[in-house]
């Protein structure tokens, strides 16, 4: 019995010692937080940036973008990350804490990532318009097209929407208000379908409280069950749309690409929501993914400029490149040049 | 009278054999969830622990090349071209490409550089296949679908079954699975770096909380003045071991790493993490089963002259030890199967490399469950569900080692 207690001690302080002799950094090594978003395709970048090169293998955290933004903006050194992915473009609050931290950003564009509202194949084939999203999804929403008087939605199925969409109940997974895709939703698909109801669009240019209140109605979303919020994992909401033909979901577009045989996509403004739509904009729940380097460490990490290099080369980034096998959807050409010349500027964003 | 007592005894009788019955049906519904869980999650495995690839001919004898200056991208890609694909155009001979893993140059080049000698020769290599050319083989593909929505093309699926009418597809057990870290493609991932990081985590919980909880319990149970402070103390470490374990990854965040300025990401402050986590079930645990020790063996070694330290240590915990080190390793299993904390520590991350020390970054297990869970890729289901295996499997085998040292160290009375 003692003798067990003193083996305990032994391998216990000697632990201890290997443990707090061996504190230190990793020197080059980059690390990434950032948008859940992009971190499949961050992710992929860093793999094959380990493997091909002899850098280490940069980490990526996903953190989402607002709590990326704030890890990166929180000062200059190896503790701090070198590049935070974003699924929106960087605030200027984010900025202007950048900037007082003395740090000098690079902002990269690589592509885009389209929102769809998919069911099962098993059910009928959806043609939304943004309209008809947010008449069905919204809290409040005007009687008539020139009236402002808000009433709680009362529409209960999609033929309440319009007369053309299916007797079917209406029941949208979803993502909760901690994510930025439902952040891209509403701001893409709810405000483009208030702004059909005159009163609204009225009320949004009339002036700064007006857009405030047009922000509000447009952008709060039933909470009456017909929205049912299915956590941050897209997975989820595709299994259990297999389960409930009638039930659509909200989910980036790459999910619908990998389930394709199971899924169908709404088209939404008469555009289905595919890859070329996207991509030339037609399709217009679509939003812009970024990341954002620290020039401030470019010279002490010889690997991120390197790492910057892969991720916006034709290999990855590109029309044929692996990311868009991922689900991304690429650059214009016009705006794919434009990045890779920053990138060899290495040009400082201004906001 | 005794028409009477009969009708209670069988009453109670009765009332007995309804409550055993409650026992057993409860016990069998907790067995049934309990194989339910497991059996479904083996069945939904099976498919990550075969990949199917081929044998693919590489040819290195007619060319002039030493080790450093092999492109092993383009060697693959020009051995497979040997294949027959009938492809004449640029995009026919991509898609052909991409039925193959983008992992094989470099599982080539690691087979090449273990064997130097290999340069010079021709020999064949096992090449795996992409993850839906792999779920091509494991379930087949709809053919009632249009071209378009289905993960393969026409042209693909001819040469899959091109491959499998000549015989050249085989199924094998996937090694990768153990003995890699992660990976973006579902076919060279691996769980090995997660189990490392657990591992590694999990070690810096038990240095750290095993002789903090079981001295400051001791101190507790037989040296504290019974006061007002040790009262505020002794409830503080009940509630502590309530608190939901997320508050514990803020709290580390904000000591660990602002303050004492650790490295993010590594195993060195998950383990500090879980360890304050840790901490109070411990104390709890080792005053409980000091507690349970009868009063008889402290008296005894008190009146023949054993001070106070000498009764706790050369008694006390002696005796007590089953239970301590059973509480702890119940304390250390929740904590392996925790990933709330970590995510603000920076350990929710993608982490190839397999970490070598305390400081490196780091996943753990449960945390590699949840990213596969949210990947998009298809293959990735069966590779969570396998993932959860590994970890319900050293599970067990921790809670073993709990039942073994106690049954090693048990006292009869």
């Amino acid at each position: 019995m003692k003798k067990l207690l003193k083996k305990i001690t032994f391998i216990v302080s000697t632990i201890s010692l290997i443990t707090l002799s061996s504190i230190s950094y990793a020197e080059d090594q980059i690390r990434i937080v950032g948008s859940s978003t992009v971190f499949p395709f961050s992710t992929a970048v860093a793999e094959e940036f380990g493997r091909s090169t002899k850098f280490k293998t940069p980490i990526v955290e996903s953190t989402g973008s607002g709590g990326g933004m704030k890890l990166f903006c929180s000062g200059i050194g190896f503790e701090y990350p070198d590049i935070t992915n974003a699924s929106r473009r960087i605030k200027q609050n984010e900025y202007n804490t950048c900037s007082e931290n003395g740090i000098r950003i690079i902002e990269v564009k690589v592509g885009y990532d389209g929102i769809v509202l998919a069911n099962s194949k098993k059910g009928s084939l959806y043609n939304l318009t943004t309209r008809d999203i947010y008449l069905a999804l919204a809290k409040e929403i005007p009687v008539n097209d020139n009236d402002l008087t808000l009433i709680d939605n009362p529409n209960k199925t999609w033929k309440d929407v319009n007369a053309e969409l299916p007797n079917i109940k209406i029941e949208v997974l979803g993502p909760p208000p901690t994510s930025g895709t439902r952040d891209a939703f509403v701001e893409l698909a709810m405000d483009s379908g208030a702004k059909s109801f005159t009163a609204l669009k009225d009320l949004r240019s009339s002036s700064k409280e007006g857009k405030a209140e047009f922000k509000r109605i447009a952008r709060t979303i039933r909470e009456d069950g017909s929205y049912i919020e299915a956590g941050e994992n897209d997975n989820l909401i595709v299994q259990k749309l297999e389960a409930n033909p009638n039930a659509i979901g909200i989910f980036g577009y790459s999910f619908l690409e990998q389930n394709s045989d199971k899924l169908q996509g709404s088209n939404v403004n008469g555009v289905e929501p595919e890859f070329e739509k996207i991509l030339s904009g037609d399709y217009v729940i679509s939003r812009s993914l970024y990341f954002y380097i620290k020039k401030n460490h470019i010279r002490i990490k010889p690997s991120l400029l390197n790492f910057a290099k892969e991720f916006t080369s034709e290999g990855a980034m590109g029309f044929d490149g692996y990311l868009a096998d991922k689900g991304l959807i690429p650059l214009s050409e016009n705006e794919y040049e434009e990045v890779k010349i920053n990138i060899i500027n290495l040009v400082e964003l201004e906001l | 009278m005794s028409k009477n007592i009969n009708s209670m005894m069988l009453k109670r009788q009765s009332a007995e054999k309804r409550f055993r019955f409650y026992g057993q049906a409860s016990l069998a519904i907790a067995l049934i969830m309990l194989v339910v869980i497991i059996s479904s999650m083996t069945y939904r495995s099976i498919p990550a622990f075969t990949n199917y690839g081929l044998n693919l001919n590489i040819n290195l004898s007619n060319e002039n090349i030493s080790q450093d200056n092999i492109n092993y991208r383009r060697l693959v890609r020009d051995n497979i071209s040997l294949l027959d694909s009938g492809c004449d155009d640029r995009k026919c001979r991509k898609e052909f490409l991409r039925l193959f893993s983008s992992g094989a140059a470099y599982e080539l080049r690691d087979t090449i550089e273990n064997d130097p000698s290999l340069i010079g020769k021709d020999f064949s290599k096992f090449i795996l296949f992409s993850d839906d050319a792999d779920l091509f083989y494991k379930f087949g593909i709809d053919n009632s679908l249009p071209e378009s929505e289905r993960r393969l093309n026409d042209r693909e699926i001819t040469w899959l079954n091109g491959f499998k009418e000549l015989g050249l597809v085989e199924k094998r057990f996937s090694t990768n699975l153990f003995t890699n870290g992660d990976s973006r493609e579902p076919e060279i991932a691996g769980v090995l770096g997660a189990v490392i990081g657990s591992l590694l985590t999990i070690l810096i919980t038990l240095i750290i909380s095993f002789p903090i909880g079981v001295l400051s319990a001791i101190y507790l149970e037989s040296f504290a003045p019974k006061n007002k402070l040790t009262d505020f103390i002794e409830v503080n470490i009940n509630n502590l071991a309530a608190v939901p374990s997320i508050v514990f990854g803020l709290l580390g965040l904000a000591l660990f790493i602002n303050f004492f300025g650790m490295p993010r990401s590594a195993p060195l402050v998950g383990g500090c993490v879980l360890s304050l986590m840790t901490l109070p079930v411990i104390i709890i645990a080792t005053r409980a089963s000091l507690q349970s020790v009868p009063p008889s063996i402290r008296e005894a070694a008190l009146a023949v002259g054993a001070s106070e330290m000498q009764v706790v240590f050369q008694h006390l915990l002696p005796a007590a030890l089953p239970g301590i080190l059973t509480g702890t390793i119940i304390g250390l299993a929740r904590a392996f199967g925790e990933s709330a904390p970590l995510l603000l520590i920076g350990m929710v991350a993608f982490v190839v490399d397999i970490p070598g020390s305390f400081t490196d970054p780091a996943t753990a297990l449960p945390v590699q469950v949840y990213l596969w869970a949210d990947s998009p890729e298809r293959a990735f289901v069966a590779k969570t569900s396998a993932a959860t295996l590994v970890l319900i499997f050293l599970l067990i085998i921790i809670n073993l080692a709990a039942v073994i040292l106690r049954k090693k160290y048990q006292l009869k009375w």
